[in-house]
Parts: C-alpha cells; structure tokens; sequence
C-alpha cells in the first residue's frame, strides 16, 4: 500500500500529471500575457516523453556516478514530499509528528543534486551555474525557515495534519498579521526554490545558456524537468497548507490557482536579478522582515 | 606568466554558438569568480567575401548586393553606397526621393531598435518586453511592406533617386499607422525607465566614459549615450531630407547601459516625427518624380556615410570609368562599436557583461570584412613568433601598422591585375 501511495496516488503519477497541467496553465498564460498563442494542452506530457527517448550524453571529464545519480535522487525526494503532502490530504492516519520539517528538507534536495550535478558536469558554465545556485539556495533558505517558524509558533505544533485542524477551528494563519506577511516572504522564496524569474540566477539562459542544466540531456534532463513539474503543485499546496488552511473542500483549488497565478505574474513581470542583488535582497531585505513576523508571532499577532 | 597560473584562469565562452547573441562571434570572458577581469573579442566567423562580389557586379546590382549584408540595416548600407556613388559622379536627385530615402531609413531604425529593445529585454530575463517590442516592430514591418512590398529587404535605394514611389493617396494610412507608434513608444520609454528592476539591472553597469567613448571611436547611440554628439543624418545630410524637416539628436551623459536604452527609446520618438513630418512633404510633391537619369559613372572616388541604426555607415567607392566599381570599401558601425566593449564589461558580472555586450547592439554579419586564418605557417602577418605563442598560441592579432600595411598591398594587388587585364 505504501508504494501505490508513492508511485500512483498521491505520490508521484497523481502528482506528476497535475504538475503537468500546472505547467500547462503556466506556459499559456505567460503566452497570453505576451501576446502569443502558447502550447498545446499536452505539451508538457509531450516534452518529458521527448526527453525519454532520446539519448544521454555524458561529458567526458565529468564525475559519472554523481552526475548520473544526480537527477533521480532529486526526482526521488520529491515523490516523497509529495506522498507526505498528498497524504495528509487523503488519508491523515499516515501521517507522523514532525513531517513539516522532514518535507522542508526533503524539499531541499533538489537544489543540492542540482548543484552536485552540475558542478560534476566539468563546465565552466555550470560550474558558475552551481556556484550561484549555492548562494541562493543559502539566501532564500534563512528567510524561508525563519517565517515557517510563524505556524509553528502559533500552533505550538510540527504536524501539517494539526496544523490545518489548527487553522480549520481559528481560521487560515494568513489572516493575522504576523501570518501574512511570513506568507508573502516564503511566496517570494517559493519562487526562489522553484527556479523562476526574478531568480533563475542559475539557469539564466541568455548568460549562461542554461547553466546549471547545460550538460543534462535526454532521460537525465527529463528526470529534473518533472521535478519541476512536481514542485510546481507541492510547494504551493505545502504553503497553502501551513498558511491558508484549511484544505477540504473546492475552494482549495480555487486557493492553488491563485498562487499559481501570483508565480505566473512574478515571472513575466520582472527581469532576472544578478546574484548579487538576490542574496542582499533576501537576506538584508526580505530577513529582518521575517524576524519582525516572530517577534509579532510570540507577541500573539 | 608560468603554466600554473595560466590554468587558474577561468574562461566563460559567449559564443560562437551561445543563446545571448545568434550571430557567430566568440568573447572570452576571463572571470574571477563572478566578477570578469578580460576581455577577448574575436569577431570573423562571418566573412563572406561582399566587397569582392561588389567588384565584378555593376553599379546598380551592387545596390541590392550591399542590402544584403545585413538584414536588419538593409536599406542603410545601399543608402551610403548610393550616397557613395552620387558623390563620385556629383549627382543631385529630386526633392521627393530625399523624403522617400527618409521614410524608409527611418522605418528600418524604429524597427532595428524595438527589436534590439526586445532582445535587450530578453538578455536581461524579462522575456513580456521582448515579446511586446516584437508586437509593436510588426506595425513597423507592415508599414514597410506596404511601402516597398518587402518587410526586411526593401530595395528603395537607387543611384540617382527612389527606386519606388510612395502613392499619394495612401499616406494618409501610413501616417495613421505610424502615429499609433508614438503612444506605443511613450508606453515602453514609461515601462523601461519606471522599473526599479530593469534600473538596478541597468544603471551604472557597462560604463563607456565621454573619453574612452572617443578613444575607441565609437558611434551611433553607444556614442550618444556617452556624451559624444554626433549623428550622420544631421552633421551631413547630403542627398536626404533630414536637413528639410524638424527634429533632435537625443544625446546623454551617462555612458551605462541604461542610457544606451533610453537614447534608443528617444531616437525612435525623433523617427516617428521625421517620418509623419515626411509623408506630409510628399502629399506635395508631384508623384513619379523619384529619380534623375544616370548614364554612365565617371572614374573617381566617393564616400557616402549614413546613420545606420547602430552608428555611422560608411561606404568608399572607387570607379576607374567603367560600369562596375574598381574598388568598394564598407566600414559598419558595429566594427568600432564591438570593440569598445573591451573596457565597458571590465569589472562587472558576468550578468552584468552579457547585457553590456548585448548594448552596442553589435551585427556581426555587418561587421565581418576580414578573415584572419589561423595555422598558415609561412604568414607574413602573423605577430612576432614569441609575442603569438605568448599569447594563447592560436590567436591571430594584428596592430595598426600591420593591417595598413595588409590594406595597401591588397590594393597594389588588385591594381596589378587589373592592370594586367587592361592591357
């Protein structure tokens, strides 16, 4: 039963597919906000198919296993963030004290495949592209840990399953003031995580051609691009869950779409940052704030 | 330098083949960390041989030769070649094809510079003002179309004159069409210079000073956004209407990347007034009257000099009295532009380098006229034998005096064949 959680449902089938349509909606309606037709409705589904019959290249001076390994651990973890969120979702008895924290790390994990395989791709450009996935991963978590402690504070408990009973009796934690604005920092840094503009420092097609992911091909490729897929339905539904619980009926989706669309517009209405700019903005910008939001939190804001 | 400092270099490659720029051109960027210390440019993967071809062509084929080496300033090359011409022969053409030699010149620099504005946009990751600047250049294609049945290569230059007319029953169509472009273009100048994001990305980045400006000898905008005033189209309006109509050079001081933005947006405001200052001019003017009969070139020399979208054209052409030209020199204005690049990125990121590299609006395509092969061992041209190997072993570079002296023996060479066929 464990493994049909996390292969089909709620795991990594179920999930991959709505991160598929997710995907969907983002592309098409980036294509509608700048003027163009946009993609197919299978067009994802498509792309990871592609991406699976082709080959894979390796590059010659590259460290074979921790490139190779690189992307399906990254897919792994995911999953099982995904079973965990989806779980709690479906069927509550599975779930354990403490798992926001293991999927808070889980969710960490594919930055750092991401910079374990490209920087054993032996490229000076995803070198670079793993340097400054480094730093923002090292930015953006302080401040993305920093406002989780919120919930925590005023639920007094680990447990996504208690935290939405939580929110179910006293109302979503976004409607006080020290939730809301701990809310707008971990969507900022939910952007950060996912890779998108103003911070696809890593990636950043136009200076680094792809950066990170220059050397990754085929399967390799395919691999990490449904892990984006899938971050893409699990880190909204994990904040929705911690912040703007409670998640039980129709109105959840309503929920998503609406952070989905506040990622849509982030991306399409802002340039890409410097390295630079990303860490002085989130730790000397974006921190104190989330600070501030303890301190209301303890105060009982 | 021994050999373990030399490995401690790292090299980010910018091409031939890199998504920031899809022309063939290679900039290494010797980097410290993030930070870029050196400059490589190396320019010629694109050379194709256009002011040989233009040397077996006659006259007026040589027009539509000189379109095509590029295809974004397709009608600012045969404009300074035509100018070229005319100036050997001392031509003069009729008023209405100096208003039509502007119409189009003008078009094709609101077009260049959306699309560069677009492309800039994209460089930086804001990939809405790339698609919306592409959007709006489509009312710019059409406009060209309509005039000259072409959206990119519009053949409207002829020695003497317009190849075309612009009918007078439909200007007052494209002076509608044209004038939607203002408030497009107040949109974008409000859109650019109001985002704080697009500002911390820009200002400041890419420094060209007024004096490194001069030192390098750069045109067009890139001059312009350092200070240097100076624009073709005004300092020498031989045979075009830019002295008959009212308009301004937007010049600043900054010299970063953000100016060379704002310089574009205000020069595409200034096009938009020439042009509906143009059209009106025409509905004057008598209809069919575009071009003065040329007969035949007389031996001489001739340079003609237009304000391309990135900077100054110039085009040199010599005749020996026959029908096709004996000697025909083109100088883009990216070839100075690209090199001053050398100083603008030094110090910066490599993000910030990209979008400097990307700001002089460089065109390789314009700016290739030499090849320099590598591995020829008996070159004559090659530096000193210990100064080559110094420096990275393949690389070819030649000083001034070197490629004077490569100039004058090309000329010698050609004069003595063409000699030796006369005879």
């Amino acid at each position: 039963m464990i493994l049909f959680y996390y292969l089909v449902f709620p795991g990594f089938l179920a999930t991959f597919i709505l991160g598929g349509i997710a995907s969907w909606i983002e592309r098409k309606l980036t294509a509608r906000i700048q003027a163009r037709v946009g993609p197919p409705f299978l067009q994802p589904f498509y792309d990871i198919r592609k991406l699976f019959i082709k080959e894979v290249t390796i590059p010659e001076n590259s460290v074979r296993s921790i490139f190779m390994a690189s992307p399906i651990i990254s897919f792994a973890s995911v999953s099982i963030v995904a079973t965990i969120v989806g779980l709690n979702l479906v069927n509550p008895n599975y779930s354990f004290n403490g798992d926001l924290i293991v999927c808070v790390y889980l969710l960490l994990i594919p930055s750092l495949c991401l910079i374990l395989g490209s920087g054993a791709a032996g490229n000076p450009l995803s070198s670079i592209g793993a340097s400054r996935e480094m730093k923002l991963v090292l930015s953006y978590e302080l401040a993305f840990w920093t406002c989780l402690a919120v919930p925590m504070i005023k639920t007094n408990e680990i447990r996504l399953i208690s935290l939405m009973e939580f929110q179910a009796q006293n109302g979503a934690i976004a409607s006080s003031l020290s939730g809301i604005i701990a809310f707008i920092i971990t969507i900022i840094c939910m952007q950060a995580k996912l890779g998108k503009v103003p911070f696809d420092i890593p990636e950043a097609e136009t200076e680094l051609a792809g950066g990170a992911y220059i050397e990754y091909s085929g399967p390799l490729l395919g691999f990490f691009k449904i892990t984006q897929y899938m971050m893409l339905v699990i880190l909204p539904v994990f904040l929705l869950q911690i912040f703007w619980g409670p998640i039980n009926s129709w109105v959840s989706i309503l929920k998503y779409l609406v952070l989905l669309v506040v990622i849509i517009l982030l991306e399409n209405t802002n340039p890409r940052l410097k390295i630079k700019q990303a860490v002085k903005t989130l730790w000397f910008g974006l921190f104190p704030v989330a600070v501030v939001s303890i301190i209301l939190a303890v105060l009982g804001l | 330098m021994n050999k373990d400092q030399k490995k401690r270099k790292t090299i980010i490659p910018v091409g031939p083949y890199h998504p920031l720029q899809e022309e063939p051109e290679f900039f290494e960027l010797e980097v410290e960390g993030e930070r870029v210390v050196k400059l490589n440019i190396k320019i010629g993967y694109n050379h194709r041989g256009i002011e040989k071809l233009s040397e077996s062509k006659h006259f007026d084929q040589v027009t539509f030769l000189v379109e095509r080496i590029c295809g974004i300033c397709s009608t600012s090359h045969p404009f300074a070649y035509v100018q070229a011409v005319e100036d050997l022969a001392g031509i003069e053409i009729p008023e209405r094809a100096k208003y039509i030699r502007c119409i189009i010149g003008e078009l094709e620099r609101l077009h260049s510079h959306l699309l560069w504005l677009g492309l800039a946009g994209h460089f930086i990751g804001y990939n809405t003002l790339w698609m919306w600047a592409w959007k709006y250049r489509e009312t710019v294609l059409d406009l060209c179309e309509q005039i000259s049945g072409n959206r990119n290569h519009y053949a409207m230059m002829r020695i003497g004159g317009a190849r075309r007319d612009i009918l007078n029953k439909e200007i007052d169509e494209l002076k509608k069409k044209t004038a939607t472009l203002t408030s497009v273009l107040n949109m974008f100048k409000g859109a650019v210079m109001d985002d704080p994001v697009i500002a911390a990305r820009t200002k400041g980045i890419g420094i060209l000073t007024k004096e490194q400006a001069i030192n390098y000898c750069v045109v067009g905008p890139t001059a312009r956004a350092s200070g240097i005033d100076i624009d073709v189209r005004r300092d020498s309006p031989h045979n075009s209407a830019y002295n008959l109509v009212e308009w301004n050079v937007p010049v600043l001081p900054d010299g970063d990347v953000f100016a060379k933005v704002v310089v574009r947006i205000l020069e595409m405001l200034e096009s938009v007034k020439i042009i509906i200052q143009c059209l009106d001019r025409l509905k004057d003017l008598k209809e069919g009257e575009i071009w003065n009969e040329v007969r035949d070139i007389p031996a001489g020399e001739g340079i003609g000099t237009y304000e391309a979208p990135r900077g100054e054209v110039f085009h040199y052409v010599r005749s020996d009295g026959g029908n096709t030209p004996f000697r025909h020199k083109v100088r883009a204005p990216s070839y100075m532009n690209i090199l001053s690049n050398e100083v603008a990125v030094i110090g910066g990121d490599i993000a910030d380098a990209c979008i400097t590299l990307a700001a002089v609006d460089p065109c390789y395509c314009c700016t290739d006229r030499i090849q320099a092969v590598e591995n020829r061992p008996a070159c004559p041209l090659r530096q000193s034998s210990s100064e080559a190997s110094h420096s990275s072993g393949r690389k070819l570079k030649y000083n001034w005096e070197q490629l004077l002296k490569l100039s004058q023996e090309k000329t010698k060479r050609i004069l003595s064949i063409k000699n030796q066929v006369s005879k």
